[in-house]
């Protein structure tokens, strides 16, 4: 189904405390992949701008955004579903594109979280959950994924070093990753207990540890699509657009299901998303998945089909996912190495399987070629999440 | 008005179910069910999902759960800064009930276990605040 594709890619570099506001960082991002794709503003139909609100105090980033890079009159918006904000954007720009409505779409994340402390930025990532019910205990992301990893430590035999295993792989991608903001080494003496000098073994929200955490930063990520006619005119390696999913799940933890079983909105948008592509998790070359805590991507891999429900920790264990592995994931460092702009953080995923998919990955290339790679971007604990399939 | 007294430090200030606040400081934690489809939901809501109705009423949790899973935050976020370290879990009551609270204060680390017995109880901080925790049955 060769309808909608990417024609064009770009993103920052990731960094903490970016030296320019949000119109800044969003050029940066804008003007990559508007040289990525070799055309002009005028060849661009409309724009969607995503990220998650109360970091910078823009309100509607939308229209001046689009001011700024160039891109009025023609129409624009904004999308939001927090972490997963800019692959909702991709779904929006399809969506747009597929209805005939518009030709080529640009989509823009973009997320400057160091205008405020990390304790509020906790206080605002709280409250992408359940502020009536939830917040008042002193809820914060690490918090809830923590519970996850908590019911998969007694249920499945996961244990920190599994943990450990997903932040070292991460570490070593990051290292050559060179949009990422942990470069620096990981090695398990990093994350030894009860040893001050490891800057890795820090409890946050037990059991979850430092470095089981992703690191905040600033950063924009844009994605250009384009309907069938203009990506084969203007584009001389279109990635197509192959499979979409998306779920929601209930935002409070007591109408959640169980635990163990990992967030079920992974599963419900893998499901959509290979149906709609004809392919099944087996075909997969290439993936890069929501890798926010270390717990979360085992809990991805299960999701998307790559392990068996509980057996997540396998592919940790094998290296499986490893560049030179059955099933590589997050080969450009993840949310963990790589850094997490919130808003920024899916077009950068859909970016790196771009590059993977073009042969253009550089030293983060995966051998072989490949011809299908996929993204899975969760938004909240699990609030929503989306799954896009991409093929050559 | 009355749910800012709710939690360590509540966001919400009005909701039609302030009256959970009352009834927690009558020693009641309480969820609501439908009367007309007959589910039920905690936290509780003023409106049913399930057939649309607006006719509920309160109903009182069950004592006796299993701890299903749990947390300990070492670091808190903006405004509960004097609170760490504490623990927060989901108790499963079966029936398709469940609850999110803090654990009492002060309970031993390796008592605290996946699976445990525990019961749920309200609470009164000294500045006012009413909430609810889970604690050890």
């Amino acid at each position: 189904m060769k309808e909608v594709a990417i024609i064009g890619v770009g993103q920052t570099s990731f960094v903490r405390g970016y030296e320019g506001s949000i119109r800044e960082l969003a050029f940066d991002a804008f003007r990559e992949a508007m040289k990525d794709a070799g055309i002009t503003q005028k060849d661009v139909d409309a724009s969607v701008f995503c990220s998650a609100p109360e970091y910078d105090k823009q309100r509607s980033p939308a229209g001046v955004l689009a001011e700024y890079l160039g891109l009025i009159p023609q129409p624009t918006f904004y999308v939001e579903t927090v972490c997963s904000s800019s692959s909702t954007g991709l779904k929006v720009g399809y969506s747009m594109i597929k209805s005939g409505l518009h030709d080529v779409v640009v989509v823009l994340g973009f997320q400057k979280m160091s205008e405020i402390t990390s304790a509020e930025s906790q206080e605002r990532m709280g409250r992408g959950a359940d502020i009536q019910w939830e917040a008042p205990f002193g809820t914060m992301m690490p918090a809830y994924y923590a519970l996850y990893a908590q019911a998969y430590m007694a249920k499945h035999g996961l244990t920190h070093d599994d943990l450990m295993g997903v932040r070292l792989k991460s570490a070593t991608y990051g290292a050559i990753n060179d949009r990422a903001v942990y470069r620096k080494p990981v090695k398990a003496e990093d994350f030894k207990q009860g040893d001050p000098e490891a800057k890795m073994a820090g409890p946050v929200a037990w059991p979850l540890r430092v470095g089981d955490c992703c690191a905040n930063a600033d950063g924009g990520s844009c994605v250009i699509l384009a309907n069938a006619e203009k990506a084969k005119r203007l584009s001389k390696k279109p990635v197509w657009v192959l499979g979409i999913g998306a779920a929601s799940e209930a935002v409070n933890m007591a109408a959640r299901p169980d635990f163990s079983k990992g967030l079920s909105v992974g599963y419900a948008a893998a499901a959509q998303a290979y149906k709609m592509a004809g392919i099944t998790a087996k075909d997969v070359k290439v993936a890069e998945v929501h890798d926010c805590f270390t717990i979360a991507e085992i809990m991805a891999y299960e999701g998307l089909g790559f392990a068996k429900p509980g057996e997540g920790k396998l592919l940790v264990r094998e290296k499986a996912t490893y560049k030179e592995g059955r099933i590589p994931v997050n080969v450009d460092g993840g949310l963990l190495s790589k850094g997490h702009p919130i808003g920024a953080t899916g077009g950068s995923q859909i970016r790196t399987i771009v590059l993977q998919l073009r042969g253009e990955a550089g030293p983060m290339q995966v051998a072989g070629e490949p011809d299908i790679g996929l993204v899975h971007n969760i938004g909240g604990v699990g609030l929503y999440g989306n799954v896009t399939i991409f093929g050559r | 008005m009355g749910f800012e007294k709710f939690g360590r430090r509540s966001f919400t200030a009005m909701t039609k179910m302030s009256k959970f606040v009352d009834l927690l400081a009558e020693g009641k934690i309480e969820g609501t069910v439908c009367k007309d489809c007959g589910a039920k939901y905690f936290p509780p809501r003023a409106d049913c999902a399930k057939c649309f109705s607006k006719n509920m009423d309160w109903f009182e949790m069950p004592k006796k759960g299993k701890l299903e899973t749990f947390t300990t935050a070492q670091y808190a976020p903006f405004g509960f800064e004097g609170d760490p370290p504490y623990t927060m879990g989901v108790v499963n009551f079966g029936g398709g009930l469940k609850l999110f609270a803090r654990l009492q204060k002060g309970l031993p680390a390796e008592e605290v276990k996946v699976d445990m017995d525990v019961t749920i109880r309200p609470l009164k901080y000294d500045d006012g605040q009413i909430s609810f925790e889970i604690t050890k049955a």
